[in-house]
């Protein structure tokens, strides 16, 4: 299991959450200490020298384990799809393919569409471009939420837009950052949610921000999919 | 931006970060609509036809033999187009097209030219050119020409003024020509057409680019929807066709791949209103074709950039990109906006004017997804920033560099990891207790709330599980 700087530090719970989905699933996870980051950062800006090293550091860390799941479809496409134009050595390249995002794991290589979760509540969805365009990952995580008991689905208008957020992007060129941001705010509004889902925690770090900081917005949430998909659950029930 | 004569300076963009260029402008508040609704009739239409990707990657292909083999097409396509009786030239750079032109215009006497829309002499600033040489050049296109009437430069690739309302464009047409205002559309479109009719008849040399250039026929294919490419370039006595190297096809028999794409990809149509192929001068008539380098033969050089010279120019990487719609094309400070820009610009100005370019993008991959000759646009933009920040250019900096490889140092061991993000969480917290928050916190800060720290992280949350497991 690889789990993010970003949710390691602020958001343990989606982690905390994926471990007992796999749990439930019979799926034996360890969580490599000596983990730390897939060198998306430095490598987004330009600076692929300095994320070499770390990369290296991910593949000597991961590399004894099957597969390696991340709940985050922007790392796990760092590692599967930008790790070998950094480094296209066989060692990198053997751990790069093996790394999966978290739905995508559960729905293509463990065949579960339906986790038991039950979540009362409007939600919509909003889909990381990293996971919709370099990884393929769309399907997925709609098929998991689809079967959450109780769980109105709202669509998103214009749902493949952009949020904005895109990593440094954010605070590189913060005017237009927002300006998107305010597009998918006034999306959400729409779909008339109260919560706001994604795979992509880091897309709704910024989002979510958003939202907080207007007090017309401010009662709608954001939650990770690990985190629906981990509600309501009845002790003892295995899915 | 644009100078008071209406001529862009160099690439600023990205200049200020808080007044700068890429701030979203009020000016730009439909912009956003118009190109989702374009994007969207693009993937309609596409959507319609069942092996559309297919089509996407046998253009790809053809593209990449067309490159490949350019040096024998070229040739293949003069000698064709010479034994019709048409002047074939080549050009270097920018100013060698331009002083190519102006002894055509001597030769024969030019005092107006009319001119359909091309890129190639946007990238040239033909008209800038014409005008000091005391030749009046007008732009045929109703877009070019309102953008010329308001002097200023397109804001798209294909839909020049799109900025513009129905409105604005009557109050234009009223102030530049004296014509009574009106705001409806077939009214102002029968103004540039009584207009323009004039122009093309007492014009003494008519202008154009070309979409695809055919070798093995040796036809210039010029497409268009108005009709004034036809008009411009048959009723002067001298064409001169300008056309980037890049834009040669080998067969004549894959042009109609290429013209479903662009229709498609372009303007969302099955084909274009009009298609000229032309093949040689009309009787009495003179026909030149000049092809342009202007930077060309270095991209090719380049095994990771030379894709992007496959670009047919339709403009639908501009429509679906999130960061354009806010902009618009003159953030982007020269000829080609949108991320074909972002990736082109740097390349044919040179990555010391234009090294900023790349960064203005949040790596989304909608360009890349409606790119008809599939051009990798988003990876293109990474591997230009790998360039941008180790070559000369605004982007290169040793101070960044640094902070990159101090993040480097503390993401290479468990230890340094945990102090960094020990670090973090500290910063994080104070953040709310400081009246003022620097740099990039601030750029953060502006518009969000930044998350809230919680009382463990997960590495501990783990630890002391596998600690508990271990006991029981």
């Amino acid at each position: 299991m690889f789990i993010p700087c970003y949710i390691d530090q602020f958001y343990p719970g989606i982690g905390e959450a994926m471990v007992r989905i796999l749990d439930r699933l019979g799926v034996p996870v360890v969580f490599p200490a000596e983990q730390t980051c897939c060198g998306q950062p430095a490598f987004n800006s330009g600076y692929w020298e300095e994320s070499r090293p770390v990369i290296r550091q991910f593949c000597k860390v991961f590399a004894p384990y099957r597969w390696i799941i991340s709940p985050s479809g922007s790392c796990t496409a760092m590692c599967r799809v930008f790790f070998p134009h950094v480094d296209s050595s066989e060692e990198v390249l053997a751990v790069s393919r093996r790394v999966f995002e978290f739905s995508e794991f559960l729905v293509d290589m463990l065949g579960v569409t339906d986790t038991g979760a039950t979540f009362p509540h409007k939600v919509t969805m909003h889909i990381g471009c990293h996971g919709r365009r370099e990884l393929g990952v769309f399907d997925h995580p709609l098929k998991l939420l689809q079967s959450v008991r109780g769980l109105t689905y709202c669509e998103l208008p214009n749902m493949e837009e952009c949020c904005g957020f895109g990593g440094t992007f954010s605070v590189k060129m913060p005017g237009t950052s927002l300006a998107m941001g305010q597009s998918k705010k006034e999306n959400i509004v729409r779909s008339g949610a109260e919560i706001v889902v994604s795979g992509d925690i880091s897309c709704l770090m910024h989002i979510g921000g958003m939202l907080k900081r207007d007090p017309a917005t401010r009662h709608i949430r954001i939650m990770h999919l690990a985190e629906i998909l981990d509600s309501g659950i009845q002790p003892g029930v295995r899915s | 931006m644009l100078d008071s004569s209406g001529h862009l300076n160099g690439a600023p963009f990205l200049k200020d970060e808080n007044q700068g260029l890429y701030e979203p402008s009020p000016q730009f508040k439909n912009l956003a609509k118009v190109c989702e609704y374009s994007s969207k009739s693009n993937t309609a239409v596409a959507a319609a036809i069942p092996y559309f990707q297919e089509w996407r990657e046998a253009a790809h292909q053809i593209k990449k033999y067309s490159l490949a083999n350019l040096d024998k097409l070229l040739v293949q396509f003069e000698s064709n187009m010479k034994a019709r009786g048409v002047e074939v030239l080549f050009a270097q750079d920018a100013a060698e097209a331009n002083r190519l032109v102006l002894e055509i215009a001597r030769q024969h006497n030019v005092k107006s030219v009319v001119k359909a829309k091309s890129m190639v002499t946007e990238e040239m600033e033909l008209n800038h050119v014409l005008e000091e040489a005391g030749i009046r050049a007008i732009e045929t296109d109703l877009g070019e020409y309102i953008v010329q009437l308001a002097k200023q430069r397109p804001i798209h690739l294909v839909t020049p003024a799109m900025h513009f309302s129905a409105d604005e464009v009557g109050q234009l047409f009223h102030e530049k020509l004296g014509e009574p205002y009106s705001a409806e559309h077939a009214a102002l479109t029968a103004i540039a057409r009584k207009r323009l009719r004039a122009e093309y008849l007492a014009a003494d040399m008519g202008v154009s680019g070309c979409n695809f250039a055919v070798a093995d026929s040796g036809t210039v294919v010029v497409v268009e929807n108005e009709g004034n490419a036809g008009l411009s370039t048959s009723t002067p006595p001298v064409h001169v066709v300008l056309v980037g190297i890049e834009k040669i096809i080998p067969k004549i028999d894959y042009l109609p791949l290429f013209l479903n794409l662009l229709g498609r990809s372009g303007t969302g149509q099955k084909l274009t209103t009009y298609t000229h192929l032309i093949h040689g001068p009309a009787p009495g008539k003179k026909l030149y074709v000049i092809f342009l380098d202007n930077g060309r033969t270095k991209v090719l050089q380049d095994p990771h950039a030379w894709e992007s010279l496959f670009c047919i120019r339709c403009g639908a990487c501009l429509n679906a990109c999130p960061v354009y719609r806010r902009v618009g094309g003159w953030s982007y400070g020269w000829v080609y906006p949108g991320p074909i820009g972002s990736v082109l610009t740097p390349h044919l100005v040179g990555l010391e004017k234009a090294g900023k370019l790349p960064f203005a993008s949040s790596l989304c991959g909608a360009c890349g997804e409606v790119c008809p000759v599939k051009i990798d646009l988003p990876h293109q933009l990474v591997h230009l920033r790998h360039r941008a920040v180790n070559e000369p250019s605004p982007m290169n900096s040793a101070f960044e560099r640094l902070q990159w490889k101090l993040w480097a140092w503390a993401m290479c061991g468990p230890r340094r990891y945990g102090l960094a993000m020990w670090a973090v969480r500290i910063g994080v917290r104070m953040a709310k207790f400081l009246p003022w928050h620097p740099d990039k916190l601030g750029a953060w800060t502006r518009g969000r709330e930044l998350p809230k720290v919680p009382t463990h992280s997960f590495r501990s949350w783990w630890q002391e599980r596998s600690s508990q497991k271990g006991k029981s």
